[in-house]
């Protein structure tokens, strides 16, 4: 008879969490632009996304209660005045990840919003992205965003991307007690009403953050997107774990203290796939076989397509997310709310850490929409965000094995990350010391004015991007004792990355066994659509 | 004084004419009516032979060229440049060449135009994109009469890159921190001289080096 421990671990009482056994389908596992099919060893804990909480019935309609019950403020019509100076300041395309069917929830609340102005004499009014250092949106990525009418009424003059770099677009606040630079877009900074339209992917989105990075520059920035934040941060989808939450609690309370800002937050649910494809959300348990044939025949697919075809089509499938809550008012108490819901969606609790930790990397990232997932982005979803998808507590023990499923192929978008071409083929070769990356190079590419002016008239992330998607690294870095990169196809990117490489994942396993010992507890993040774990 | 330095050719990257321009525009701004038919029409019958003679060899592309300055005085030769720099030079500027130029600026660097056309020619230019110095070929002049020769070394090719290490050396900036601007292959030797190449609206060629070499690449509007 099996000890009462042996049983408890076989029977987890989350339905999220499945332990593989003997009989277990094979999983279907996201490898970049492409599918994995594997059979993992018994007792592996495979963790799958909650199922998408129920949307609300009427989108517009929330949004016009929660700007009429705000939290902490006024209700927005009762801060308009006629012929006020007002600027909307609007997520970018990082976010949500894919891009979601139309109409976009940003369109939704702007339609609200500007009909609202419109209706109390506001004439003045400028559409910002707070695209930060990302990249500038491009033309089509903007009008799908805010729908046709609002981008013909607005777009160019009045519906911009923010420049961080405009030497007259910024302008600067009082510092933090910690005397960090608060800069702020010149345009925002003068506006009498500032109203952000958010989208809440993950709990690291909103709160003080919107306005603290998404449209400040380099010079606010390098407080907080640093190497040693990133070290003292034991999670960055935890408010209070996390170092980064907390200087950008300071910026933003400067912020708040000096101008006027509206927030608008929103939630969406889990319901990353549609339905051709929304057997990709399911356990492989409950494949029906009309799932199982349409997994192969997308499988299939992808691996006969030339990488760039299949990643144009996997770019071409927007999520039918539905929005599952709209709150607005002050930045902390709308936050609050906003968080209070992500957790309920993306949570799953799970008993203890394991040795070992299997991540499937997906096409997209929120720096490669209709981009390459370059071997930096690569690293970033690894190390950096799927590492931190928990409150505090890693699921992977300290000095285990990480075993990342992708083909780690040596490609670089030029147009959209220039600067990360040299950083991977310069800097890496050279060292991988976040601190020694920061001190001895962070700066050059900053102001290098060829990536300057890919940033402000091109459509490339700024020069330093590539910098902060290695400290986002850092924890996991700092944390695990190896990292396996399973089905790499070439030696030189994991080797420059500092990281072994197999050609399948039974031989990542078996070599995470070998570096763990024979016992060693295996579990794997069915990621996406989104997951999170409570590590108890 | 800054440490560093950024180098931009001139023609191609910054403006969208090239020297057969410049010259035109001086073989119809000179002398008698006739002269100036006989020269504009010589130029035009030039031009594929000056085609070729670029596209094969900068050097004597350059050589070829300047005979055609012989017997202008050197004053003409500056009025015409002020002349020729309102009607030629500025309505070709890339409309964002100003931008590039003070993003440089910003990050510290000194502005240096290194160009293949004579220096007269490009002193009005500089001083309306705000650049420090100008190294460019010099023509001789005996007795305030242009000869046609230039000045020994041709800037071009591998010279400008010779041209920019003794810059450096001379004004004491770190050669492995500039920035170096070119649109054409022929100016290679320029950009792999320096720390920080970049291609600007670049040529096959120089487009596909750029892509081996990991250099950014610019299409300036």
């Amino acid at each position: 008879m099996r000890p009462l421990k042996t049983l408890q671990k076989l029977y987890d009482e989350e339905s999220q969490v499945v332990i593989t056994e003997k009989g277990s389908p094979p999983r279907a596992l996201f490898y970049g632009e492409g599918f994995l099919q594997e059979d993992l060893p018994v007792g592996t804990r495979v963790i799958f996304p909650r199922p998408p909480l129920e949307g609300v019935p009427n989108v517009k309609a929330a949004i016009r209660w929660a700007i009429n019950h705000p939290e902490g403020m006024d209700p927005l019509h009762a801060l308009l005045r006629p012929g006020m100076r007002l600027t909307c300041v609007i997520d970018d395309i990082s976010v949500p990840l894919p891009p979601m069917v139309t109409p976009d929830v940003r369109q939704s609340i702007l339609e609200v919003v500007l009909e609202l102005c419109a209706d109390s004499g506001v004439d003045d009014v400028h559409l910002v992205i707070a695209n930060a250092l990302h990249r500038r949106m491009t033309e089509g990525e903007m009008k799908r965003m805010v729908g046709e009418k609002i981008f013909d009424a607005y777009y160019p003059d009045r519906y911009y991307n923010h420049d961080a770099e405009d030497p007259d677009g910024m302008t600067e606040l009082e510092r933090t007690s910690h005397n960090e630079v608060v800069a702020v877009n010149r345009r925002v900074a003068e506006s009498d009403l500032i109203v952000y339209v958010n989208i809440n992917f993950v709990p690291m989105n909103g709160g003080h953050k919107s306005m603290g990075t998404g449209v400040t520059n380099y010079a606010s920035l390098r407080h907080h997107h640093n190497p040693k934040t990133i070290r003292e941060s034991d999670s960055y989808m935890e408010p209070k774990a996390s170092a980064l939450y907390t200087k950008n609690s300071r910026i933003g309370t400067v912020i708040d203290n000096t101008l006027k800002v509206f927030h608008i937050e929103t939630t969406l649910n889990n319901r990353m796939f549609g339905a051709p494809t929304d057997f990709l959300a399911k356990k492989e348990e409950d494949y029906t076989e009309a799932d199982r044939l349409k997994f192969q025949a997308l499988r299939f697919t992808l691996s006969k397509l030339p990488r760039a075809a299949a990643r144009k089509v996997l770019n071409a499938i927007p999520a039918p997310y539905d929005v599952t809550g709209v709150f607005a008012g002050a930045t902390e108490p709308t936050h609050a709310k906003t968080l209070e819901q992500s957790w309920k969606q993306y949570v799953v609790p799970v008993e203890g850490q394991s040795d070992i930790v299997i991540f499937p990397i997906p096409f997209v990232s929120p720096y490669s929409v209709n981009s390459v997932l370059n071997p930096l982005l690569v690293q970033v979803m690894g190390l950096g965000y799927f590492y931190n998808l928990n409150r505090g507590v890693p699921l992977v023990k300290k000095g285990g094995v990480l075993i990342l499923l992708h083909p780690a192929y040596d490609e670089f978008d030029p147009v959209q990350h220039p600067s990360y071409i040299e950083f991977f083929h310069r800097l890496l070769p050279e060292t991988r010391d976040s601190m020694k990356l920061e001190h001895k190079y962070e700066k050059e590419f900053a102001e290098n004015p060829s990536y300057v002016h890919l940033y402000r008239k091109g459509n490339a992330y700024h020069g330093v991007h590539p910098f902060y998607m290695w400290y986002w690294g850092e924890n996991g870095r700092q944390h695990v004792g190896k990292v396996i990169v399973a089905g790499a196809e070439n030696n030189h990117v994991p080797a420059l990355l500092g990281w072994d490489r197999t050609d399948t994942l039974s031989e990542a396993i078996e070599e995470a066994r070998g570096f763990m010992g024979r016992s060693a507890s295996i579990s794997l993040l069915r990621i996406a659509p989104t997951v999170m774990v409570d590590v108890k | 004084m800054p440490a560093k330095a950024a180098f931009f050719d001139v023609d191609g990257t910054l403006v969208r004419t090239n020297i057969v321009h410049v010259y035109a525009y001086y073989a119809t701004n000179r002398g008698s009516l006739r002269g100036i038919a006989g020269r504009t029409l010589g130029t035009a019958l030039g031009l594929p032979v000056f085609g070729i003679l670029d596209a094969v060899n900068r050097k004597a592309f350059n050589e070829f060229f300047y005979r055609y300055y012989a017997g202008l005085s050197e004053d003409r030769l500056v009025t015409i440049a002020e002349d020729m720099f309102e009607d030629v030079l500025k309505p070709a500027l890339y409309e964002q060449t100003q931008d590039l130029i003070d993003e440089a600026r910003r990050a510290g660097c000194r502005i240096v135009l290194v160009t293949g056309a004579l220096d007269f020619t490009m002193r009005p230019l500089a001083r309306h994109l705000g650049c420090d110095d100008v190294i460019a070929n010099k023509m001789q002049f005996v007795g305030g009469k242009a000869t046609g020769k230039v000045i020994p070394p041709i800037i071009e090719g591998a010279n400008k890159a010779n041209a920019i290490r003794a810059y450096c050396e001379r004004e004491g900036l770190a050669l492995n921190q500039c920035h170096g601007y070119s649109d054409s292959a022929s100016d290679y030797a320029m950009l792999a001289v320096v720390g920080r190449p970049t291609a600007v609206n670049p040529d096959l060629r120089l487009r596909s080096l750029a892509r081996a070499y990991n250099w950014p690449i610019l299409d300036l509007k």
